[in-house]
């Protein structure tokens, strides 16, 4: 089976439920377990909001997009952001890591997509957006 | 999200229902923070029961009244955690400084 997608939404951080909905719907179709779809939702929460708060910095006017593809039992989710970049991606990956502690974040978002999808892959150039790419094989639970 | 307390003795329950991320992270800071003026609480205890969604974005209020607590040599305890939030606390290490119930 092969199935693609893509949703552009305004950086609100009210549209982080909205993506994580989406993408859930969305995967439904593959007929993941409970975990799976639970573990994509957490995921894509965090890419999301990554690009709202460090990509676009908090300012609500810009675009943020997902796109999905299906491709038999491998899920990739790509979230996109044309903000302000990252200097040191490694840095940005570490657990605990935060660029801004004011906000009281936990440091653990790339930690958490990482724990949760099978591969994170992040492009990022400073001034030039973010991309992160996660991969999932659905396994239906078992 | 929505937030229910009850306080016996030294000991602020609060049972969060809802979905906790960063968009309502903020509210739910605001919420806690304002119960823990009050001095005499030594002990939050988080019923987690009712939440079905929870980001990184949750560490970080936990890990900010943990913060806050334990500088008063208080303690926060978590209870009710559904497989997802319990994935969430484990890989991230929570447990090793919050108690649980």
């Amino acid at each position: 089976m092969h199935n693609e997608m893509e949703v552009r939404f305004l950086s609100l951080s009210g549209n982080e439920s909205f993506a994580r909905a989406v993408a859930a719907a969305f995967a439904a179709q593959m007929n993941p377990g409970i975990e799976e779809l639970s573990d994509i939702r957490t995921a894509v929460s965090e890419a999301v909001t990554n690009a709202i708060i460090h990509g676009y910095d908090q300012a609500p006017d810009n675009i943020v997009t997902m796109q999905m593809e299906i491709e038999n039992d491998d899920l990739t989710v790509i979230v996109r952001d044309d903000g302000c970049g990252i200097g040191d991606i490694e840095l940005a990956r570490k657990p605990f890591f935060t660029s801004k502690p004011e906000l009281e974040r936990s440091g653990m978002g790339f930690s958490v997509m990482e724990a949760f999808m099978d591969s994170v892959e992040v492009q990022s150039a400073v001034g030039n957006g973010t991309v992160v790419t996660m991969r999932k094989r659905i396994r239906h639970g078992s | 999200m929505e937030l229910n307390a009850q306080k016996r003795g030294p000991i602020l329950s609060v049972q969060l229902s809802g979905e906790l991320d960063h968009h309502s992270a903020e509210q739910t800071r605001i919420m806690l923070d304002t119960l823990l003026r009050d001095v005499t609480v030594h002990e939050l205890v988080l019923d987690l029961s009712g939440m079905t969604f929870m980001d990184s974005a949750g560490l970080g209020v936990i890990l900010g009244r943990f913060r806050k607590l334990s500088m008063r040599g208080g303690k926060v305890t978590v209870k009710g955690m559904n497989a997802s939030v319990d994935r969430i606390f484990r890989m991230s290490g929570l447990y090793a400084i919050v108690e649980r119930q």
